[in-house]
């Protein structure tokens, strides 16, 4: 069995607290897409470094290249100069070596597979035994609150349910680091501050490293240990802001000045790079 | 959103369409009904004139008087002003032995004596027997699909593969079907003739020639169909060519698989028709077409074409089936 997979307890967690504490370390990271329109500057000198058990919120306007952040973390750009670690690996080693699991936007459930098997996938594709597949899908199942639901078929559950199932493809095989690209964007208000709450109850539990990349100042201020504000043309870090608020966060807390406070300078961060600019 | 979990119900029906309280059975018989009624209207209209002279000069050999009397004169008079002025020759435009055009009864009167009435006299797989030219056809055809649609899918993960294979397969693949297949049936099949191929598989191979294309098309489509999302996915955790072939490309490209094998089927008894006419129209529907305006027996040549729509009626309605059942099970039905 995968040892990784005690990094559910508590215990394990601050242990591997214990071990390096740097998870993702960008320096002086540059990424520039050629278009038939010139060059376009997604990445800009970007320093950043996410320490495990970190819960980071990537936030900006369009264009200001928090998903290609993102995407480089996870190997799915490759950057035109500068160095990223994940793990003191490359993004790409660290793929390979499973070390995070990537959560989109849209759930991309495969409408063929039932919940379980849609579980199953990365298993399948990783070469797990068909036991410890079922031992992971009830676990996982278990984390985002879809314990029964492993039957049904993706159309059978709302956008909500269907969000929470592709959570749970992406803790499947035990990553440490858990990469989720604007997860609750396409899901209204109500379902989303249910999510959101279930997210940080989830992070508490796995202690896992969270990169989480939205366009909502009051999501990214409830969630996160770290907001990275960011702003485009170039896409750049105009402010790094470490949340004063509690790891044990009620949804009221949204309500109190400290919470308050924090959306404030996050909201400043964006107009002082020019960010709502057109 | 009061409730997270949708009915467990099958999906959504449309609503009946306000004001349509006919019966659910009706509804679809109804159309098709007045189509054929249609049809047949207009077959009937045009039958008249179109045989009214040949009857009209029968009924001169048999000594009645006709308007005109002169058969050059009637020759050049309008076919309409011909059954207006003789009404009374009408009903025997209907009951020619070989007319122009053939009335829908006698088509229908001539597949039955082929087919159903062979069967009942025990005769049912004789060479005179439309069943048994059909099977011929239907067995090249059935293996030129099967040629010809395992030639596309092939083709197809090659050009969505293959960088190379898409820029030096797609340009032949189109232009191989811009060839009139007319031209190229004999040639198949006077090469395939001098090197000792013979029988079911020429045939079946000018079938493939025309099945394989909408299925290559269909299928290079289907297997991009998964969005970009979807790769990436796969992509982080790892997943090889052939996982990414089979976990996701694959089971995307069903509903295309599907659609594709329809137009694929047709073109396949197409091509296996054609495909008979060039070896001196011996067995098979496409034999009975050309023996038919051989001996200028219309009424063969119009029940081997409508044996023919049946036969490609009954396939493609069995792929249609396959689609349904198949989609459902993948939880992809519309």
């Amino acid at each position: 069995m995968d040892p990784r997979m005690k990094t559910d307890s508590p215990v394990a967690a601050a242990r591997a607290e214990t071990a390096s504490p740097i998870v993702i370390a960008a320096r002086k990271l540059d990424l520039t897409f050629q278009t038939n329109d010139g060059p376009v500057l997604a990445l800009r000198d970007v320093n950043l470094t996410v320490n495990r058990g970190d819960f980071v919120s990537f936030i900006g306007p369009s264009g200001c290249g928090k998903t290609t952040f993102l995407r480089v973390v996870g190997a799915l750009e490759h950057p035109t100069g500068g160095e990223i670690t994940v793990n003191g690996m490359t993004p790409d080693e660290a793929r390979r070596a499973r070390a995070y699991g990537y959560v989109f936007q849209a759930a991309g459930l495969y409408p063929w597979r039932t919940i379980a098997k849609n579980i199953k996938l990365p298993l399948e594709i990783m070469g797990y035994s068909k036991d410890d597949q079922e031992r992971q899908v009830e676990r996982v199942l278990k984390l985002v609150d879809l314990e029964g639901f492993g039957n049904k078929f993706p159309w059978q559950l709302s956008g909500g349910m269907q969000q929470r199932a592709s959570i749970a493809r992406a803790l499947a095989f035990d990553a440490d680091i858990l990469l989720m690209d604007e997860p609750f964007g396409a899901l209204d208000e109500i379902v989303r501050d249910h999510l959101n709450e279930q997210l940080l109850a989830l992070w508490a539990r796995t202690g896992k490293t969270i990169g989480f990349v939205t366009h909502s100042i009051p999501e990214a201020v409830y969630l996160s240990t770290r907001i990275v504000v960011m702003s485009p043309r170039p896409g750049r870090i105009t402010d790094v802001i470490e949340s004063t608020l509690p790891r044990e966060r009620p949804l009221e807390i949204r309500d109190t000045p400290e919470f308050l406070a924090i959306a404030h300078r996050v909201r400043e961060g964006l107009r002082a790079g020019h960010a709502y600019d057109e | 959103m009061t409730s997270e979990l949708r009915p467990d119900a099958a999906p959504a029906r449309h609503p009946t369409p306000a004001g349509s309280r006919m019966l659910p059975i009706l509804r679809s018989v109804v159309p098709v009904f007045v189509v054929l009624a249609a049809i047949a209207a207009l077959w009937y209209t045009a039958l008249v004139p179109m045989n009214i002279r040949e009857s009209l000069t029968q009924a001169e050999r048999a000594g009645a008087v006709v308007d005109p009397p002169n058969a050059i004169e009637r020759r050049d008079a309008n076919a309409i002003g011909l059954v207006l002025k003789n009404p009374a020759y009408i009903a025997d435009t209907l009951r020619q032995d070989r007319p122009r055009l053939p009335g829908p009864d006698q088509v229908w009167r001539e597949l039955w004596a082929t087919t159903g009435a062979m069967v009942l006299e025990g005769k049912g797989l004789s060479k005179r027997s439309l069943l048994y030219h059909a099977w011929v056809t239907l067995s090249a055809t059935v293996l030129g699909f099967a040629i010809g649609t395992v030639g596309g899918i092939a083709l197809a993960v090659g050009i969505v593969h293959s960088r190379v294979m898409n820029m030096a397969i797609m340009p032949w693949a189109i232009a191989s079907q811009t060839i009139p297949i007319l031209a190229i049936a004999p040639m198949i099949i006077v090469v395939l003739n001098s090197i000792g191929v013979t029988g079911l598989l020429p045939k079946a191979l000018i079938s493939a020639y025309l099945c394989f294309f909408p299925v290559t098309v269909g299928m290079v489509k289907g297997l991009r169909s998964p969005d970009a999302m979807q790769l990436d996915l796969l992509h982080t955790y790892g997943a090889s060519r052939a996982q990414t072939f089979w976990k996701l490309r694959w089971p995307s490209s069903m509903p295309y698989f599907f659609t594709s094998m329809k137009i694929g089927m047709a073109a396949a008894l197409v091509g296996a028709i054609v495909g008979e006419m060039p070896t001196g129209a011996v067995r098979g529907l496409g034999a009975r077409l050309l023996a038919g305006s051989y001996y200028g027996q219309t009424v063969q040549i119009w029940s081997a074409l409508f044996a023919a729509a049946l036969l490609a009626a009954v396939l493609v309605g069995i792929i249609g089936a396959l689609q349904t059942v198949t989609l459902k099970r993948m939880g992809m039905s519309q």
